[in-house]
């Protein structure tokens, strides 16, 4: 028998059920990568090319969808349009093509900030709630802890939108509906459970020995917590932090309920970017594109974390 | 350095009493040892003298001053953990230099200190890897390292040798006595080794369930048991018991097991009607061929210069330490004789030893007296 074995292959796998794998995780890959590679396609096609049936693959490459995901546009008389002075840029030419004129930026800008604020926002509270709770869950005697611990599980039983109505009418009476504050606080309501629960995992893998050698050698429990503890839970803490980013940006029936203006994220804008007789799906998919790259960017920054968290962290319990 | 005085130390974990009414007091500059079997409280009581418990009753004082209910980082002891609690995000010179940052120790000073310390203990060449890729011997030693840097009232130490191999264990026995004696620091040492207790300590506290049984030098403790737990628990074999029934007064000198008489140290109390037990270490019973007290070889071990060798008698098994040259046969029939003026009486029912001239007889006052 050849090849490494470790703890996870004590069983060197046969040739056949190597292939088979492979097989499978690559049809696993192509279904998953298709569809993002086809969104990234759209963004670079023509409206017309994005609509074509049957469909195009290869067309003509265009940044029309970036130009209209960031401005609206408005039609005008071929005789007003000759007297502009000429084109001031690339998008402004696009849409001189098109009989159109750039009337300002779009909200999409606007819409992602948004997004931005909201999802790291409620990140951030998640996991620093959710670390010194696991923390104290893990450390002290809490009177009912196996109680308050399965409520906490159980705000996950039911599909979050569920109590969307209920909600909903609290918000409009505590005037938090279309706030980016009501939205940072719903994300974190929901994703706090799941922090609780996998941070603890983690915190009681570290040994309570190191906060007592700690506290012996002069440290405040606090301080033995922030010198000690947290720099062993960092792996934890960056699991939770990926996992409670990802749902909090790609939330999108609380979003699409609670805010319509100000406060809207940018899940509820791109699938409703209208252009010329519809919906302009190179605008569509080119605000998608730029949607999925913050949790791309930081997966990968973080993925040594991720991975090591997810193998050694909550799962192995 | 400090004296540290314990008095009716009590733990009471919810139903369970973990330490029940522990007193002793343990000498400035002592090696002391805290010895037992596994959930006896040598370890709750070691926490509670380093502040990592609150007693439920009791007193402990430091130095003279009472830090019962003191924290353990207002208390200037230092701790070295069983698996010694190295913090794997620091280097050795960070973890010896932890205790140090947190009483505000110039930086200067700092590393003068870390590197003294580094040097003792002989990791100087280590100091700036990262605790994760060294030994448990080197491990050890950065445990001893920032325990020692801080030059603290007390060292604690809670069965340090027991995540090492056993020929490595022998070795840091030996430099463990050693530091002491160099720094002469009062040492609380908490193990389950009797071996480890007797080769290092200057006093030994033995406890089970709860409740010191002895308390006293390591030859103490050997040679005149307090109680059957004690004499079962040390040594290797353990004490032989022999139970008979009997009254004896004071003034005896001899207990009739079977019709044979047996010559024991003077009773200097009465032994009422009942149950007692004669104790007799492996190394005090001699193989005659016509020994009042008869048994015949059940096996034997051979162990270099001696052997153990073990025979059934009417009153149970009685294992014998004797030259490994003697010959003894399977089966073979022996008599036993034992050293009258070495042997222990225990009531049965109360497991606590007889007094007997056995404790007025010198032993050596500690490890080096």
């Amino acid at each position: 028998m050849t090849g490494l074995v470790t703890a996870h292959s004590v069983v060197d796998p046969s040739p056949l059920t190597k292939r088979i794998a492979a097989v499978v995780v690559i049809a696993y890959a192509v279904i998953t990568l298709v569809p993002l590679l086809w969104i990234v396609m759209t963004g670079f096609k023509s409206p017309s090319d994005a609509i074509a049936y049957p469909p195009k693959i290869v067309a003509e490459p265009t940044l029309e969808g970036y130009c209209n995901l960031f401005t609206t546009r408005s039609r005008q008389a071929p005789d007003y349009m000759a007297k502009l002075p000429p084109p001031s840029g690339l998008c402004d030419r696009i849409s001189r093509d098109r009989n159109m004129v750039i009337a300002g930026p779009s909200n999409y800008i606007p819409r992602y900030v948004n997004s931005l604020v909201i999802a790291f926002g409620s990140t951030a509270l998640s996991v620093v709630l959710g670390t010194l709770a696991a923390y104290a869950f893990s450390r002290f005697k809490v009177p009912l802890k196996d109680d308050l611990l399965f409520f906490i599980l159980s705000t996950r039983m039911m599909p979050p939108i569920a109590v969307a109505i209920p909600i909903y009418l609290m918000y409009r009476e505590l005037g938090l509906s279309d706030t980016r504050l009501g939205m940072i606080l719903l994300y974190t309501s929901v994703n706090i459970s799941l922090a609780v629960w996998l941070l603890k995992g983690f915190m009681d893998e570290i040994p309570r020995e190191y906060e007592e050698a700690a506290m012996v050698d002069g440290y405040t429990r606090l301080q033995a917590f922030f010198k000690v503890v947290l720099p062993q839970a960092t792996t934890g803490i960056v699991a939770t932090a990926i996992f409670c980013l990802i749902f909090a940006w790609n939330e999108y029936a609380f979003a699409v309920l609670l805010t319509s203006g100000t406060a809207q994220t940018a899940p509820p804008f791109i699938p409703i970017i209208i252009g010329e007789g519809g919906q302009d799906w190179p605008a569509v998919a080119a605000g998608t594109t730029l949607f999925l790259i913050p949790i791309v960017v930081f997966t990968v920054l973080l993925r040594k974390h991720l991975l090591r968290g997810i193998t050694f962290g909550a799962v192995r319990k | 350095m400090a004296e540290i005085r314990i008095e009716n130390l009590v733990k009471q974990f919810g139903d369970f009493a973990a330490v029940r009414g522990a007193s002793f007091t343990i000498a400035d500059g002592e090696f002391f040892c805290l010895l037992g079997p596994s959930g006896c409280g040598k370890t709750t009581t070691l926490r509670m003298i380093a502040g990592l418990e609150l007693p439920t009753s009791g007193t402990i004082s430091l130095g003279g001053e009472d830090v019962t209910f003191r924290r353990a980082r207002e208390r200037d002891i230092a701790m070295v953990f069983q698996l010694f609690a190295l913090y794997p995000h620091m280097n050795v010179r960070k973890n010896i230099s932890f205790p140090l940052v947190s009483m505000g120790v110039p930086k200067a000073e700092i590393k003068r200190r870390v590197e003294e310390a580094a040097r003792i203990l002989r990791i100087d060449h280590l100091i700036n890897r990262p605790v994760s890729g060294l030994s448990s011997g080197d491990r050890q030693r950065v445990a001893l390292g920032r325990a020692i840097v801080r030059e603290p009232k007390a060292f604690l130490m809670d069965e340090p040798l027991g995540a090492l191999d056993a020929e490595f264990r022998h070795i840091m026995c030996g430099e463990l006595r050693a530091l002491h004696d160099r720094l002469k620091a009062t040492t609380v040492f908490v193990t389950h080794d009797q071996l480890e207790a007797m080769s290092m300590a200057d006093k030994i506290a033995v406890m089970n369930r709860g409740v010191v049984e002895q308390l006293g030098t390591p030859q103490e403790i050997y040679d005149r048991p307090a109680s059957m737990f004690v004499a079962d628990f040390i040594g290797s074999p353990a004490m032989n018991f022999i139970r008979f029934d009997a009254r004896l007064a004071a003034g005896a000198t001899r207990v009739e097991i079977d019709g044979t008489e047996i010559g024991v140290p003077e009773l200097r109390e009465d032994a009422a009607a009942g149950e007692l037990v004669l104790g007799v270490r492996p190394e005090q019973v001699m193989l005659t061929t016509d020994g009042g007290l008869r048994g015949e070889v059940f096996g034997a071990e051979y162990l270099g210069t001696t052997q153990i060798v073990t025979i059934t008698t009417a009153h149970g098994m009685v294992k014998a330490r004797i030259p490994a040259a003697v010959r003894v046969e399977r089966a073979e029939p022996v008599g036993l004789s034992f050293r009258a003026d070495r042997l222990s009486l225990f009531n049965a029912a109360t497991g606590r030893a007889i007094r007997t001239a056995l404790y007025e007889q010198p032993v050596r006052g500690g490890r080096h007296g």
